[in-house]
C-alpha cells in the first residue's frame, strides 16, 4: 500500500531521511500525521515538542521499531519500508540508554560490530577508539550499574556511533541527567556531531536544548510539524501562536486590522491602535482578526512617552522581579496584560517600581502575526 | 538502617522458635540412639547407616529424584514459554489467560490430587492410557509447576526494560540474537529459580503424588507416612532431617538468584 504512493517526489541526493506524507494510527488514537520533511546530510536536527507530540513515534519509525500506517520513509534516498531495524543504516541512544546489563562496557559497545560479524581484534581498535573519543575508556571491563549516568549516557552514545551509521537517532538524550551535566553533555554532542559528520537527528521536549545544539528544528505538536526552521529563525518569527509560546515565553495581543496598508496594518486592540508589518509570504493579510506576538525583551519600557509616533502606551508597573542581569516586569496596559525583560545596562539604580506609571514602545518590527 | 526494638526482635525471635522448633527436634531426635520414645539415651549416627542399607527407602529416594528431575526439567520449558510469552505478546483474552494460570498455585492440593486420578481414571477406562506409575505423578507434578515457574519467569520479564530488546534490533541483532544473546541470559536468573523451585514443590509433595502413584512408584514422602503410621522410628527421623537439608539448600539456591538491588537499570 505504502509502495504504491502517489506522491511522485524523487529522493533527494542530499537528504539522509526523508519522510513523506507519514502518518501513524495506533488502536484508539493517531500518534502523527501528515509529516513531509527532509533532513540534511551532516546536519544537527531536533524534533522539538511537549510530550505526547509523536515527536518519538517519528524517531521509532526511522529507527525501523515501529512501522507507517501509510506514508513513505527513505533513508539516503532508499525506501526502508520492508527494511527491517536491524538492518537499517540507523543506530539509536534510547531514552534509558538500553545498556546491556549482563554486559560489560566494552562488550556493550562492540555488540554493534560484533552482530555484522566483524573480527575480534578489528572491533577490539574500534572498541578502544571509540572510548578513547567519548572519554570512559578506564571504565571498559565495568558492568552498567557500576558507572555513573553522565558514564552511561556516554557509553550508549558509543555503542551507537561505533557502527558508524548514515543517520544517529537521539531520544531525549540528556533528559535523566542533572542541569549541569546536560549544559557539558550539550556542547560535548554537538563537537562530536561535527567531529563525526554524521547526521544526528535528536527528539527532546528541552527547548534551550533544541535552539543550543541544532542546525535546524522541527517544532512537533498534535501530531504535526508546526514550524521548521533554524534556531533563530524560529525564535524571531514564530508562525503559530503554539511555537510562540512553547519556544520561550511571549506576549499575545488579539486585536482587529482597521487601516491596510502595503507590507503592514493598523490593528486595534485593548491597548490601542498598533501598527504592525506582515512577512512576506504571510496570509494575515487577508484575515480581520489578528493575534500578534511581541517577545518580553522586545518591549521596550520608559519613563516618557518618546518620539515614536505609533505603538507607545502608557502603562502601570503591576509586578516585578529583579534577576540581576535584568529585571522582569508585568506591566498593565489599559487592561490588556504584558511582561518585558529590561537589561539592567545602566550604572546604578534600575528602572522601576511596583505601582509606578510608565510607558511602553512595541516596535513593528518585534510584533509579529501569529496563526492559530 | 532502622534499628528494631526489644519487643519486635523478641517477637521475631518467638515466631521463628515456634515454625522451626518441630524441624529442630525431627534433626535432633535422628541422633537420638533410643529406638523408642522420646527419651534420650545418647547419640548416634547410626541411624542414618541404617537408612542407606535400607532397600525400600533407597528406592523411594530414587523414584523421588527422578520424579523431582523430570517433572521440573519440562515444567521448566513450558513454564518459562508461558512466561515469556504472557509478558512479551499480546492476543485476544490475554488477561483471563493470565488469571486463569494463577488457578493452580491458589487451589488446594487435594482438589487437583482428585481431579488428576478422576482424569487417570477416564482415561484409562476410554484409552488404556495413564496407567498410575511414575509417568502419571511426572504429569501430575508437571500441572502444578508449570505455574510456579511461569510466575517467576514472568516477574523477571516484567523488571526487564523492553528497550534492551529494541537496541539489540537496532544494533543489527536478529530475532535469533535478539533472544539468545540478550533476553535469554536476562532471563536466565529467573528460569534457574523457577526450576529449583519446582524441583523443590516436587521433592516435597504428598498429596499430589499419594493420589497419582502405583505400586513401585513410591517416594520419600509417601514412604515416611506409611512408615508413620507403625509408629516414627529414628531412620524415618534421619531420612526427614536429609530432606529438610536439601529444601534449604534448593530454596538458599533460589534466593541467591534473585536479581540484587541496582541490577536492573530503568
Amino acid at each position: 500500500m505504502a509502495h504504491a504512493s502517489a506522491s511522485p517526489s524523487s529522493p533527494d541526493a542530499a537528504a539522509a531521511v526523508e519522510l513523506q506524507n507519514v502518518e501513524k494510527r495506533f488502536a484508539d488514537f493517531t500518534a502523527v500525521t501528515g509529516i513531509n520533511l527532509t533532513i540534511k546530510k551532516g546536519e544537527f536536527f531536533s524534533l522539538l515538542g511537549p510530550s505526547g507530540c509523536g515527536k518519538t513515534t517519528l524517531l521509532r519509525m526511522i529507527a525501523g521499531l515501529e512501522f507507517p500506517s501509510s506514508g513513505k520513509v527513505l533513508i539516503a534516498g532508499q525506501d526502508v519500508h520492508d527494511v527491517p531495524a536491524c538492518e537499517r543504516p540507523v543506530n539509536t541512544v534510547f531514552q534509558s540508554y538500553a545498556l546491556f546489563p549482563h554486559m560489560t562496557v566494552r562488550d556493550n559497545i562492540g555488540f554493534g560490530l560484533r552482530m555484522k560479524g566483524m573480527g575480534r581484534d578489528e572491533i577490539r581498535v574500534r572498541v578502544d577508539k571509540i572510548m578513547e573519543l567519548v572519554q570512559i575508556g578506564q571504565f571498559a571491563e565495568r558492568k552498567p550499574h557500576m558507572l555513573s549516568g553522565g558514564q552511561r549516557q556516554r557509553v550508549a552514545l558509543a555503542r551507537a556511533v561505533v557502527n558508524e551509521p548514515t543517520v544517529l537517532l537521539l531520544d531525549e538524550p540528556l533528559g535523566a541527567l542533572d542541569l549541569k551535566l546536560r549544559k557539558e553533555l550539550q556542547f560535548e554532542l554537538v563537537a562530536l556531531q561535527r567531529r563525526l559528520g554524521i547526521t544526528f537527528i535528536c527528539v527532546t521536549h528541552d527547548q534551550e536544548e533544541a535552539l543550543t545544539m541544532s542546525d535546524r528544528i522541527a517544532v512537533m505538536n498534535r501530531g504535526h510539524i508546526e514550524q521548521l526552521g533554524a534556531a533563530e529563525d524560529l525564535y524571531e518569527s514564530p508562525r503559530t501562536r503554539f511555537v510562540g509560546g512553547f519556544l520561550g515565553t511571549c506576549n499575545i495581543i488579539e486585536g482587529s486590522v482597521t487601516n491596510r496598508g502595503p507590507g503592514g496594518a493598523s490593528v486595534t486592540t485593548a491597548a490601542g491602535p498598533m501598527r504592525v508589518e506582515f512577512r512576506k509570504d504571510s496570509d494575515a493579510t487577508r484575515r480581520d482578526k489578528l493575534t500578534l506576538g511581541i517577545r518580553p525583551e522586545k518591549v521596550r519600557l520608559r519613563e516618557e512617552p518618546g518620539n515614536e509616533q505609533e505603538n507607545c502606551f502608557p502603562v502601570t508597573v503591576k509586578e516585578l522581579q529583579y534577576i540581576g542581569s535584568e529585571t522582569h516586569y508585568l506591566l498593565d496596559c489599559s487592561g490588556l496584560q504584558l511582561s518585558a525583560e529590561v537589561m539592567n545596562s545602566k550604572v546604578g539604580s534600575q528602572g522601576f517600581e511596583a505601582g509606578q506609571k510608565a510607558f511602553v514602545y512595541l516596535p513593528p518590527a518585534g510584533l509579529v502575526v501569529l496563526d492559530d | 538502617m532502622k534499628r528494631n526494638g526489644p519487643i519486635l526482635s523478641l517477637t521475631s525471635i518467638l515466631l521463628y522458635c515456634f515454625m522451626y522448633t518441630p524441624i529442630v527436634v525431627v534433626a535432633i531426635f535422628s541422633f537420638n540412639a533410643s529406638k523408642y520414645g522420646v527419651a534420650w539415651k545418647g547419640f548416634t549416627t547410626k541411624w542414618y547407616g541404617v537408612l542407606f542399607n535400607n532397600e525400600q527407602a533407597l528406592r523411594a529416594a530414587e523414584n523421588t529424584l527422578i520424579l523431582a528431575s523430570a517433572s521440573a526439567a519440562i515444567a521448566t520449558l513450558l513454564g518459562t514459554l508461558l512466561g515469556y510469552g504472557l509478558s512479551r505478546y499480546w492476543f485476544p483474552r490475554k488477561k483471563f489467560v493470565a488469571t486463569l494460570m494463577y488457578v493452580p498455585v491458589v487451589i488446594p492440593d487435594i482438589l487437583m490430587a482428585v481431579a488428576l486420578l478422576m482424569f487417570y481414571g477416564l482415561m484409562r477406562d476410554a484409552l488404556g492410557i495413564f496407567e498410575l506409575g511414575l509417568s502419571t505423578m511426572i504429569f501430575a507434578h508437571i500441572t502444578f509447576q508449570i505455574a510456579f515457574v511461569a510466575v517467576v519467569v514472568k516477574a523477571r520479564m516484567v523488571g526487564m526494560d523492553p528497550a534492551l530488546e529494541e537496541a539489540a534490533r537496532d544494533l543489527g541483532a536478529n530475532r535469533w540474537n535478539v533472544f539468545w544473546r540478550i533476553t535469554f541470559p536476562l532471563m536466565f536468573p529467573g528460569i534457574m529459580s523457577g526450576a529449583l523451585l519446582a524441583f523443590t514443590l516436587s521433592l516435597d509433595d504428598f498429596v499430589v503424588s499419594f493420589f497419582t502413584s502405583g505400586p513401585g512408584s513410591t517416594t520419600l514422602p509417601i514412604l515416611i507416612y506409611s512408615s508413620v503410621k507403625r509408629g516414627i522410628t529414628p531412620d524415618i527421623n534421619a531420612l526427614s532431617t536429609l530432606m529438610v537439608c536439601a529444601s534449604v539448600l534448593l530454596v538458599a539456591g533460589v534466593t541467591a538468584l534473585q536479581p540484587r538491588k541496582n541490577y536492573h537499570e530503568k
